[in-house]
């Protein structure tokens, strides 16, 4: 965001602009119309239906959602470590143009923990009890890295242990993970996903298990070491004020969906779905302080039956007809994010409206400053 | 802001819904009720629905079910419908045949035939007899009647003081739990069968059950089992509810329990059983089979029901002797104890799988 | 660590002393003694007998005699024909223990294996044939095995001679002690297997990029093995002091059959030395497998 601005205000030389154009046409991690689905004996349960992201070379991306919402699962998905029973049934996943679904088992085992890497939620249960922390690290390193013996292996490891916050790394690295505590338990997970400098981090909620003040340390840890090593992250997680604080792009999953993505300031302060503005009413913060908080009222949808219409329709306050009956299309907001929701698409038809009986009444006085406004628009979208 | 704005070509559904012909009608509120259909949950189960559900879903679980109740109806109403006695020798008008010895299934004697020559009426031998002229069918009911008691017998006995004392140990903890775990070790390491076998040679010796006509029937052997049951297994039950009993403990409704001042006998009917129920189930179904082949065992060397009662057991012991002219004496009991093993394990199985809340996905 | 070998043996003694009580007690609770089954004899030899045998002390002081010679490794002779107890012991649990070590090295090898087969394979025909012969196994009684083994190998197509001391045809009697074992922990390997491999952990493993051949070897087998391993000791145990059953019914001397033999002629001193020696080596193994448990689970807290 700040590198944009900066271009505009000291307007640096084309080919600088050309290379970050570059880099942003061209997305480490793209994701296109991804479909996972498990099959149960219960049925399908459609946990992701037709979620598309791009993640830019050095970006934090943030997925936000309740529980079942999908976000976890694209994860999983993105590493192709679904349980059994998932499966991708559509939709392409690119790692730099190469189709990570049709790798080999030999890229593929190349293409985790090498280029992409994941910390889970849970690092209580993350960790294998039955080996030392060091032996786990190691493994890491020596299966991607040129360092194959044991002993190089662990003098790489004590580094990475350092560097994510451990202390006495020496001892640390003889011990099994029941020997330590939750945090320390995480930063092992960090240290281990970062062994070799991948260039996707992918965190599944890494902060949920783990009590408050864990969290924000565990948070600056992770964004410190992205500014060190310039890996991009999608960060998972439900937390919204995690998102606000770590994320350069934001988007907000409901039933598998995609529902609104755009930046931080865009999903909370211009919220545009109807799902968002519920999860916002829903957290306090200083201004509602003395407010009742609105909870979301309903429970979330059974993945197994999933409505004909919009995911969230049967929770909404505001849902219409055609919410009941057709999926929204996803939509660009008057600021430029995107949201999918139907309101919006009743609320612009109507301003065309609006805007076409007021054009017929006053053509000339009104011509200028609709050309003015259009100006505006086309020009901040090409920045 | 840029990234987000930017949104670089991707495969969204990119038509332009201004341009759309909007149909206005559709734009209008959707009533609570249109929303209620939509919400399509899944039925609402309790967790014994549930399983249940699922244990009636799983074929082998099923069947063995059949196969159990047809087992329990058969020792039921065969003693009922076939006329001879598993300890007397077949006699044909009151007379008894001792040329009926060893037939194979649906053979008959001599006597038999000349009687059904003159129009009477056999019941056929559908396993046969046995070298003594005995009806060799009645026999193996009563033989899976005595093994079938046995093992649920047990079983109970078991869960009894298993879940007694294990619940006891696990609730209070610390030195009580201390002393009872040392106990449960202690029996633990003594080798079972071994003093199975003990005992009852003790006990045949030394109790008197001539005064009690239906222990009698039984025999020394089997009180003595019946009680090194009651002695010996409930140890591995004991076991299982205490660690169970210690994991819930921790739980924060025990604790809201004890925070409203429960006493500690209801927290342990009311809050800590209910939720180890299904594991005492489980282990219950699956000490039966455990029972039933310890009692063939004993059967088998000799120490088993008193004589003539059969047993599962010692009619497959007693069937070695003639074992390569008649080999299906051996068949038909070995069979039988097959049967209801194979059907305890495998329900015990299907419990498992459809009520131990940790396997639900 | 030693305090808690230490605590162990301890534990182990006293179930030790608390074994030999009971069943020197429970042997004296017999009414008659070992010399009323045979011939009629003459009160002045009874009483010549007892007093050789130390039989008309009070019991309490016959049982402190016992531990006294215990504790000096001497078991007493077999009040039936003279032999001095240990020895024989340890001649028929030579033999008892050749055939388990056998069948019990079968039993972990191929259990382990199928169990793993099954599981990896879940809901393919490998898993269900599998599954369908080790349920099967686990409800066939060791005796209905042995003699239908000895049935058709033996007597019908006289294949394998009929197990004595001088052969070495071990095949009938190990198949018949292993199945059971075996089948039992194909079944345990294979659900303690799915087990495992739904944890996180494996996940994490399949995360680094590790491959599938290595994570179900190195992550994912050490810890199922945990559970099996908590059956083995016993089971060895069980396997290695004879089954009663299998040794009957291929006529092998070994200590189970000694057992039964000595029950049944009220040998007090071989039922005693007997029931010591095999309780002692159940204790021992039970004690041996926990500190392999230990080694193999770290998180298993040694207090």
């Amino acid at each position: 965001m700040e590198e944009s601005v900066k271009i505009e205000a000291e307007g640096i030389s084309e080919e600088a602009e050309e290379k970050v154009r570059e880099n942003e046409e061209n997305p480490v991690l793209s994701v296109r119309n991804l479909h996972t689905s498990f099959f149960t004996d219960s049925g399908e349960v459609k946990a992701v239906n037709g979620v598309s992201f791009n993640l830019k070379k050095g970006k934090i991306l943030g997925i936000v959602g309740e529980s079942g919402s999908g976000k976890s699962v694209t994860a999983y998905s993105i590493m192709q470590i679904l349980a059994d029973t998932g499966r991708v049934v559509e939709g392409e996943i690119l790692y730099n143009g190469k189709n990570v679904l049709k790798f080999n088992k030999k890229e593929m085992h190349a293409f985790r923990g090498d280029k992409c890497s994941i910390i889970f939620q849970d690092p209580m249960t993350s960790l294998n009890p039955t080996f030392t922390i060091g032996s786990q690290i190691n493994e890491a390193i020596m299966l991607h890295t040129d360092r194959k013996t044991r002993k190089a292996a662990t003098a790489r490891s004590i580094e990475l242990l350092e560097m994510v916050g451990v202390n006495e790394p020496e001892k640390r690295i003889s011990q099994y993970p029941h020997e330590l505590s939750g945090g320390m338990r995480q930063r092992v997970m960090i240290a281990m996903a970062l062994a070799c400098e991948p260039d996707i981090l992918i965190a599944d909620e890494p902060t949920t298990a783990l009590d408050v003040t864990i969290q924000a340390q565990i948070l600056e840890l992770m964004k410190s070491l992205q500014e060190k090593m310039g890996m991009a992250i999608i960060l998972v997680t439900h937390d919204l004020g995690v998102i606000a604080y770590m994320c350069d792009e934001i988007i907000v999953m409901y039933g598998g969906r995609v529902c609104e993505r755009g930046t931080a300031d865009d999903i909370f302060y211009r919220p545009c779905h109807e799902y968002t503005k519920g999860l916002l009413r829903s957290i306090p913060n200083i201004e509602n302080m003395k407010e009742r908080l609105v909870p979301i009222a309903g429970s979330p949808i059974n993945l197994l039956n999933l409505p004909k219409g919009c995911a969230f329709c049967a929770r909404c306050d505001n849902a219409m007809k055609i919410c009941l009956e057709e999926v929204p299309p996803e939509m660009e907001m008057p600021d430029g994010h995107f949201a999918s929701c139907w309101l919006n698409v009743k609320k612009a038809a109507e301003q065309e409206q609006a805007e076409k009986q007021a054009g017929a009444a006053a053509v000339k006085a009104g011509a200028d400053t609709t050309a003015a406004k259009a100006d505006e628009k086309t020009g901040e979208a090409e920045v | 802001m840029d990234t987000a704005r930017k949104n670089p070509d991707m495969p969204l559904p990119k038509k332009n819904p201004l341009s759309l012909q909007l149909d206005l009608s559709k734009f209008e509120k959707a009533t609570d009720e249109e929303k209620r259909q939509q919400d399509v949950m899944s039925e609402s189960t309790t967790f014994l629905k549930d399983g249940f559900r699922k244990l009636m879903k799983n074929p082998l679980a099923v069947g063995s079910i059949i196969v159990l109740l047809a087992i329990i109806l058969m020792m039921i109403v065969v003693p009922h419908i076939v006329p001879y006695t598993y300890s007397g020798i077949i006699k044909v008008e009151g007379v008894k045949d001792p040329g009926a010895k060893n037939l194979m299934p649906f053979e008959y004697s001599e006597m038999e035939k000349a009687y059904m020559a003159k129009g009477g009426k056999i019941f056929p031998h559908i396993m046969g007899t046995d070298e003594l002229s005995r009806d060799y069918f009645v026999r193996v009911v009563y033989g899976t009647r005595v093994s079938f008691l046995v093992g649920v017998f047990a079983s109970v006995i078991v869960v009894i003081i298993g879940v007694l004392y294990g619940s006891i140990s696990g609730y209070f903890g610390g030195r009580v739990d201390m002393i009872m775990m040392r106990i449960v070790d202690i029996i633990y390491s003594l080798p079972d069968l071994l003093v199975i076998i003990l005992l009852s040679v003790v006990f045949r010796e030394t109790l008197d059950f001539s005064k009690v006509p239906m222990l009698q029937k039984l025999g020394a052997n089997m009180i003595s089992m019946f009680l090194v049951f009651g002695l010996l297994y409930w140890v591995g039950m004991a076991r299982l509810v205490r660690g169970q009993i210690l994991t819930i403990k921790e739980n924060e409704y025990v604790l809201a329990a004890r925070a409203i001042g429960a006493k500690p006998k209801r927290i342990i009917w009311n809050h800590i059983l209910p939720n180890c129920i299904s594991v005492i189930i489980i282990s219950a179904a699956l000490e039966i089979p455990s029972a039933i082949f310890t009692e063939s065992y004993l059967s088998f060397i000799g120490l088993g029901v008193a004589l003539p009662m059969p047993s599962l057991g010692s009619l497959a012991s007693d069937a070695r002797s003639g074992l390569q002219s008649y080999p299906l004496k051996l068949v038909f009991p070995a069979v039988m104890i097959i049967l209801i093993v194979l059907s305890f394990n495998l329900l015990g199985d299907g419990l498992r799988d459809a009520f131990d809340p940790k396997l639900r996905k | 660590m030693l305090k808690y070998v230490l605590k162990r043996i301890f534990y182990a003694i006293l179930t030790m002393f608390l074994i030999c009580f009971i069943t020197f007690f429970a042997m004296n609770a017999i009414p008659g003694g070992p010399f009323n089954g045979e011939k009629a004899k003459s009160k002045a030899v009874m009483k010549v007998l007892n007093e050789r045998y130390s039989l008309d002390k009070p019991v309490l002081v016959q049982f402190g005699n016992y531990m006294k010679n215990l504790l000096h490794g001497d078991l007493g002779v077999s009040l039936k024909n003279g032999r001095d107890v240990s020895q024989t012991i340890a001649e028929s649990f030579a033999v008892s223990a050749k055939i388990g070590l056998i069948a019990v090295v079968i039993a972990i090898i191929f259990g382990i294996i199928l169990g793993s087969i099954a599981a990896l394979n879940r809901n393919k025909w490998p898993d269900r044939v599998i599954v369908f012969f080790a349920t099967l196994a686990t409800a066939m009684p060791s005796f209905v095995l042995a003699t239908l083994l000895l049935l058709v190998f033996c007597i019908q197509l006289k294949w394998i001679p009929v197990w004595s001391s001088t052969s070495h045809s071990y095949i009938l009697p190990v198949i018949s002690l292993s199945l059971y074992p075996m089948a039992y922990i194909t079944r345990l390997t294979k659900t303690s297997m799915l087990d495992v491999l739904g944890q996180d952990y494996i996940r994490t493993a399949r995360a680094k990029g590790v491959s599938q051949r290595k994570v179900i070897f190195v992550h994912a087998l050490r810890n199922a093995l945990i559970p099996v391993i908590t059956y083995i000791g016993p089971m060895t145990a069980g396997v290695l002091t004879g089954s009663l059953v299998v040794e009957k019914i291929f006529t092998i001397g070994g200590l189970g059959s000694k057992f039964v033999d000595c029950i049944t002629n009220r040998d007090y001193t071989m039922i005693m030395g007997t029931t010591i020696f095999l309780a002692s080596f159940i204790v021992v193994v039970n004690l041996l497998s926990d500190l392999v448990y230990k080694v193999i689970d770290p998180r298993i807290k040694l207090s």
